[in-house]
């Protein structure tokens, strides 16, 4: 009889099926990619690589790629303009019709609201933060832009089958914490390179939603990850290769356990995403503007929770609360179901669909000496605008809270 | 000779090019003027062709920009040594042809200190003494020699590795 195959993470899982033969971690493999995503930041440079360096007139598979206009929608001066109508102009002339202009909001939320992912999928996005992907059990990561033109002229790249580390989790969430928190926690305990080079599994966490798993798995960029899985259970409405799933016996660097119903609200201090304590630790620390949003946390629920906790109070005097959904749907689910009435009512400002000022670009960047308690992934220094201004990150409760204090507040003090 | 230029651990993506001043919202043309602008203004006016960074750990961590190595490549950076780099920034190294070794120096050379960077024999020589740098593999050595990945491409039409690994 012949012997069992040795059990697979998921990354060997997925990399093996893509690249055609057995691999494990530790291996150099050529997989197939299945899908690409490009945005306004960086998509001009891949127009010019093809171009110039690799002459590549027309891409072999226009279907293949995404491309969005987020990280400055709408364009906020005369060069993101121009470099705009230079990336509309490619896309016409490639026949690319997964394009998402201003407005349609932030590529990761598009991606998977859309389904432009799917389980089992290997993904290149030209952005850090595409271990989001994983949300659905896509190897989902990031490159840079001359990888990325290389990977729509031939349709394969090159990997290194990542090590896993295996994120447990028992218990839940007590009430107003959320999986951001848990994703703060985790960059505390691992620190901002605690997986460098490596990959992370979420196992107990079958009851998820898919907004949690989105934020959980965008935010493993945080801890380095190359990508970020959680086992596609529970997940409806997606189709679930038959290959794709846990193997008892797989191996894993490490194992870190996790329980929720001993885990507060947690906040990351400037300047740095491991910098993480609880959100009361903080609760002198006054704030000038928050901001709720981004691809971690501007999604229907995020904007949900902060209403309850909004409903019948009132922004604090001085504090500025900027809103940004995370993409034109979740702002019409906002409508409709009466969230952004009373997010408005409380005094907040809604902005565009996109990445708003998370990268320090527009609507809303931070002024010298100015404190902003963000929703965001990063704070380091000068992300948000001023490199004298300081980002505080937390989950969308912890803003909501702090907007109507004021001050840095655990939303369970309110 | 090369000028050492030292920097700490976690160095972000966001110090050596602030999202402000990418391509994007200036000018291609301008890239070299912008490496470390806030967390080192000196930086880009004294910095030569052929000096090298030597950082701690996590070099290059955060965004997948890569006008913030290539800004480092523009300028004349000759090799990066750290301990550990971001995965992004050390994938977007190899795609560059921009030499990365790990390995810790920062407790042995100082900032401004000129030594020789061997790259042939991986390798830092000051003040008569001999610091090995880990030897990169067969394949990331034609890499390099043919200036990165995208040059290797054009030539070859087929990615390193490609005939074992498909
Ligand atoms: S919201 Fe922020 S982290 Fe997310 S894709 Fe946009 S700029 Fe990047």
């Amino acid at each position: 009889m012949a012997e069992a195959p040795t059990p697979q993470t998921l990354s060997e899982q997925i990399l093996s099926h893509a690249s055609g033969k057995r691999a494990m971690a530790g291996d150099l493999v050529i997989v197939r990619v299945d899908r690409c995503m490009s945005h306004d930041s960086l998509t001009p440079e891949v127009i010019d690589v093809l171009r110039e360096t690799l002459k590549v007139e027309h891409i072999p598979d226009p279907d293949r790629l995404a491309v969005f206009i987020d990280h400055v929608a709408p364009a906020a001066t005369v060069a993101t303009a121009n470099a705009q109508v230079k990336i509309r102009r490619w896309v016409e002339e490639q026949g690319i019709r997964l394009f998402h202009d201003a407005g349609v909001g932030v590529c990761h939320q598009v991606m998977i609201e859309e389904g432009l992912v799917a389980p089992g999928q290997v993904v290149f996005g030209l952005d850090s933060h595409s271990t989001a992907y994983g949300a659905v059990c896509a190897f989902g990561t990031g490159v840079g832009s001359r990888d990325m033109a290389l990977t729509l002229a031939t349709g394969y790249n090159w990997l290194r089958v990542p090590e896993t580390i295996r994120v447990l989790v028992r218990g839940r969430f007590r009430p107003w914490v959320n999986p951001k928190d848990l994703s703060l926690y985790l960059c505390g305990l691992l620190g901002i390179d605690g997986a460098t080079y490596q990959a992370v599994e979420f196992h107990g966490v079958e009851w998820l939603d898919l907004d949690g798993r989105e934020t959980l798995a965008s935010m493993t960029t945080e801890l380095g990850a190359k990508a970020g899985l959680i086992p596609p259970v529970g997940l409806s409405g997606w189709e679930v290769p038959e290959w794709l799933g846990v193997q008892e016996g797989a191996r894993y660097a490490r194992t870190v356990e996790v329980d929720l119903d001993a885990l507060p609200s947690q906040v990351a201090a400037p300047f740095s995403v491991e910098n993480v304590a609880p959100a009361a630790d903080f609760a002198n620390v006054r704030v000038d503007q928050v901001f709720i949003g981004t691809c971690t946390n501007g999604r229907l629920s995020d904007l949900r929770s902060a209403a309850r906790l909004l409903k019948g109070r009132k922004v604090a005097r001085g504090v500025r609360l900027l809103i940004i959904p995370a993409s034109h749907r979740v702002l019409q689910a906002a409508v409709a179901d009466g969230t952004l009435a009373t997010l408005l009512e409380a005094g907040a400002t809604i902005g565009t669909p996109g990445c708003g000022p998370c990268i320090g670009r527009h609507m809303g960047v931070i002024g010298e000496g100015e404190v902003c308690f963000s929703t965001a992934n990063r704070n380091f220094r000068g992300r948000m605008g001023s490199p004298d201004g300081l980002i505080y990150l937390g989950s969308p409760e912890t803003a909501a809270a702090t907007a109507v204090r004021g001050m840095i507040t655990d939303p369970t003090a309110l | 000779m090369a000028r050492v230029w030292m920097f700490g651990e976690n160095v972000d993506t966001d110090q050596i090019l602030p999202g402000r001043y990418a391509p994007y919202m200036t000018s291609e043309a301008d890239l070299v003027k912008y490496p470390f602008i806030e967390a080192r203004p000196e930086f880009a006016r004294e910095v030569r062709r052929g000096d090298i960074i030597v950082a701690g750990k996590n070099f290059g961590c955060g965004s997948s920009r890569e006008y913030a190595p290539r800004a480092l490549y523009a300028v004349g950076i000759a090799a990066i040594i750290a301990p550990s780099f971001a995965r992004i920034f050390y994938r977007n190294g190899i795609t560059l042809g921009l030499p990365l070794f790990e390995a810790d120096l920062t407790g042995v050379l100082r900032d401004g200190q000129e030594v020789e960077l061997d790259l042939d024999a991986p390798a830092i020589r000051a003040e008569g003494r001999t610091y090995p740098l880990p030897p990169p593999p067969a394949w990331l050595r034609e890499v390099w020699a043919e200036g990165g990945l995208i040059a290797y491409y054009l030539k070859h039409r087929r990615l390193p590795l490609e005939e074992g690994a498909r």
